[in-house]
């Protein structure tokens, strides 16, 4: 018999393998699933089993959030196919650009306006994000695994940078 | 002797005994207990007709610790013996406590080797530990006094941006007055419970928790009995205090009061402080009247303009993480259905106003804004005590700040990010810097900077006799587990080699396990009862619940999970369990207790799947009746 610890993130929740996912069965079936495991369900069982339900739940959980979020979702695709995407050799066009936007991310706190130029990057940020999230889906839909994980190091790089950016939010308010 | 009971014939005794179970609300300025009663989750009066209990302590001599208006009348009186605001302390160092603000008007003793700070009192050296167990204890009597009999479990809540040690001293405080505690709880989820459960609302919430000395806001999702908390931030260490001192401050201004004026005339200030802001909320002036130490008497008058100037700035500082939940959410101002207050500073007009400003709907302060987490921790604690079997609730919480670890350079390295749904547990592997390096040391952290002097530190230890390898060669797998109460452990383990090194650690900022070990037997021979037979009783209730359980377990799935010689191996652990449980033998109950659990392993996990495969089927057969 297969225990359940054994199965991938996508046969925990019954869904196919694949990067276009359904958010809204994803989160259903998590809640359907958490009713069953939570700790709080055992909160009168014996130690051992309460111990059990937190090893599920954290899993659970676990497999939650990496297929909710489109990178770790992408990563866990990669891995899955045994690809490392450390691996990933960077373009230096692209590498250039990240450099320049990361000296306009910290020119921005000098502006006369910083809230505004700050949201317009985010924005910027935000897009470029969505536009690597579409990229994915087709190479992924390809099985084209080369091209998606230069894609996944990409994707990186911008959610450093959006984080970065929020950071700087957080200081100008 | 007790009268045994005899059931009518054809019935059985109660299938179900209700449990005595209590929410209790640990305040900075005062502390509440809940519990439900005919499904109804009401706060429990004292014997004057008090819901509050306001959490202040007062030590004498050769005398009981005094809790509440008793202990709150000796303020002034003895002052450096009447702690208030111990909150503010719990899981603390001097250092922290120092830099919060305003002198606290104690004699701190540096506690050597340990964080957490003493206080001098009359009695002896408490810690803030000991000193919320006094107030914790208290409520205890008053539940057990009021419902007849011994609490099986508690909730106690904790602000939601609690970081580990202080949940960690809140869970310690409890323990110290041998109560079981079945969840820690955070503030604004238990407001959730309360509000949503009796509105019936359903969407996304805001829930602003403004109590006397912590801040949170928590952005919750409510869907079908799910409350999901999606972000949480907060400052525990701003709350109602603030106000009061900031406003004794002008006072000190306008009168001209030098800065180191005595610990009981601070003490005067801030009463005059904490009634005027009060008044404040129906009123638009309010008289103010000092005392002056050469005798004289000052006289002048607050009006609520001048109030709002000087409390402007803290209801500031509440609205930086109300719009980083937001964020954290990913959400906007727009999408939030309705914003809760909650916590006693939440009656200030101002607060509301500004709160309204900022979420762009009116909050809503239906139920009374200082009981409305003590009900939501019952509702949960009956929960949680087995007394609602079909009830579908489940709470999804957060940690609120990320957890992370030192690597080279002062560095920090997050290991979980903060509003990550808990329980959790997550890897990381690290390696050897020098070649030949036989230990490896590991710094705990808690916080979102980038610098491991920005953040709190948790623990410190040392994993040793890894075996000499080249540098970068070992693989050190640390791990960080993060159980339903948001408390931590971390785990690290060499895992190239054949020889195993691990060693697996509780930070606990406030007390050793022995320490708390030691106090609970000073309370318990205090209060004549025996160490040996609360051993035992401790072991014959577990063996009740794995004796329960299992049986539970046989009858619903034995004939489905089990195979005939595995029910036979289980069947005998059991009976050997049954035998010793009823006798005086903790140990023997204990390893009868493992044998079981050792022989049941299997049987566990395969119902833990099965019920997975039962949530699923449920659901598949739900979206087929939808479409």
């Amino acid at each position: 018999m297969k225990t359940e610890m054994s199965l991938n993130h996508f046969e925990i929740f019954e869904l196919p393998i694949s990067f276009d996912i359904n958010k809204d069965t994803l989160a259903q079936r998590y809640r359907d699933i958490q009713r069953a495991v939570h700790p709080d369900k055992y909160a009168n069982a014996p130690d051992r089993e309460r111990r059990l339900a937190m090893q599920k739940t954290a899993q659970i959980n676990e497999a939650f959030q990496t297929l909710k979020n489109p990178l770790t979702r992408a990563r866990y695709l990669l891995q899955l196919q045994g690809i490392d995407e450390n691996d990933a050799m960077m373009d230096s066009e692209f590498l250039m650009t990240q450099m320049e936007l990361r000296e306009e991310l910290a020119d921005i706190k000098q502006k006369r306006q910083p809230i505004e130029a700050l949201n317009a990057f985010l924005n910027r940020t935000e897009k470029q994000m969505q536009s690597l999230t579409d990229k994915l889906s087709q190479q992924f839909a390809q099985q084209n695994w080369q091209a998606a994980r230069e894609t996944v190091s990409q994707f990186q790089f911008f959610t450093r940078l959006h984080e970065e950016a929020l950071r700087l939010e957080e200081e100008l308010i | 002797m007790a009268l045994l009971q005899i059931s009518e014939p054809g019935q059985s005794a109660a299938p179900h005994q209700h449990r005595l179970a209590a929410g209790i609300d640990l305040g900075t300025t005062n502390s509440l207990i809940a519990t439900v009663r005919s499904g109804i989750a009401k706060t429990l009066p004292d014997i004057e007709g008090h819901h509050l209990l306001p959490s202040i302590v007062h030590y004498a001599k050769d005398a009981a610790p005094q809790v509440g208006y008793t202990a709150k009348a000796q303020a002034n009186v003895d002052p450096l013996n009447t702690i208030a605001s111990v909150k503010r302390l719990m899981g603390r160092g001097l250092k922290d406590v120092k830099t919060t603000g305003t002198r606290l008007p104690y004699n701190f003793i540096e506690n050597e080797g340990q964080g957490m700070p003493m206080i001098r009192t009359i009695v002896g050296d408490r810690s803030p530990v000991q000193i919320s167990a006094d107030i914790i204890n208290t409520l205890k009597q008053r539940a057990e006094e009021t419902l007849g009999g011994e609490l099986t479990g508690v909730v106690i809540t904790v602000p939601a941006y609690f970081d580990d040690a202080q949940r960690q001293a809140t869970k310690d405080a409890a323990t110290l007055t041998g109560l079981n505690v079945l969840r820690l709880l955070n503030e604004p989820t238990a407001a959730a419970v309360a509000y949503g459960l009796d509105k019936g609302a359903e969407g996304v919430h805001a829930i602003y928790d403004l109590g006397g000395g912590t801040f949170d806001i928590s952005i919750l999702r409510l869907q079908r009995g799910v409350f999901e908390v999606m972000a949480t931030a907060g400052d525990s260490a701003l709350g109602g205090d603030d106000f009061d001192r900031a406003i004794a401050q002008w006072i000190m201004q306008q009168a001209q009061i030098a800065d180191d004026a005595e610990h009981s005339h601070i003490r005067e200030l801030l009463d005059v402080a904490r009634t005027a802001k009060e008044t404040l909320t129906t009123q638009d002036t309010a008289p103010l009247e000092i005392r002056l130490e050469d005798g004289t008497v000052w006289q002048g008058e607050l009006s609520r303009e001048q109030l709002n100037e000087l409390i402007d700035p803290l209801i500031q500082k509440t609205i930086i993480p109300c719009r980083r939940t937001l964020r954290d959410a990913g959400l906007t101002s727009d999408d939030i259905n309705e914003v809760v207050m909650v916590g006693g500073s939440t009656r200030m007009p101002r607060v509301r106003q500004k709160i309204g400003e900022f979420f762009k709907r009116t909050p809503h302060v239906d139920i009374d804004p200082d009981k409305v987490v003590a009900i939501g921790a019952a509702i949960q604690a009956d929960i949680l005590a087995g007394n609602k079997p079909d009830d579908d609730m489940l709470l999804l919480d957060v940690i609120p700040l990320s957890l992370g670890i030192e690597t080279m350079g002062g560095l920090v390295e997050k290991i979980i990010p903060r509003n990550t749904t808990i329980p959790v547990a997550r890897g990381q592997d690290f390696t050897t810097f020098k070649d030949g390096q036989t230990a490896m040391a590991i710094h705990v952290v808690q916080g979102e900077r980038e610098l491991v002097m920005d953040c709190r530190s948790l623990a410190h230890f040392e994993l040793r006799s890894i075996p000499p390898m080249v540098a970068g060669a070992a693989r050190i797998r640390v791990t960080y587990q993060v159980d339903a109460d948001g408390l931590l452990n971390v785990a690290a383990k060499e895992e190239t080699s054949g020889v195993h090194s691990q060693i697996t650690v509780k930070p606990s900022y406030g007390l050793q396990d022995s320490e708390i070990e030691r106090m609970l037997k000073e309370s318990l021979e205090h209060a004549q009862d025996d160490v040996a037979a609360r051993a035992l009783r401790e072991q014959q209730v577990e063996a009740d619940r794995v004796i329960n359980a299992l049986r539970a377990a046989i009858k619903a799935d034995g004939h489905l999970l089990l195979k005939h010689p595995e029910f036979l191996e289980i069947n005998a652990a059991l009976n050997d369990l049954l035998k010793v449980e009823q006798g005086d033998d903790a140990r023997a109950i204990k390893k009868a207790i493992e044998r079981v659990d050792e022989v049941t392993q299997e049987f566990a996990a395969r119902r833990m799947d099965a019920s997975i495969r039962q949530a699923m089927k449920g659901h598949r057969i739900d979206e087929f009746t939808e479409k």
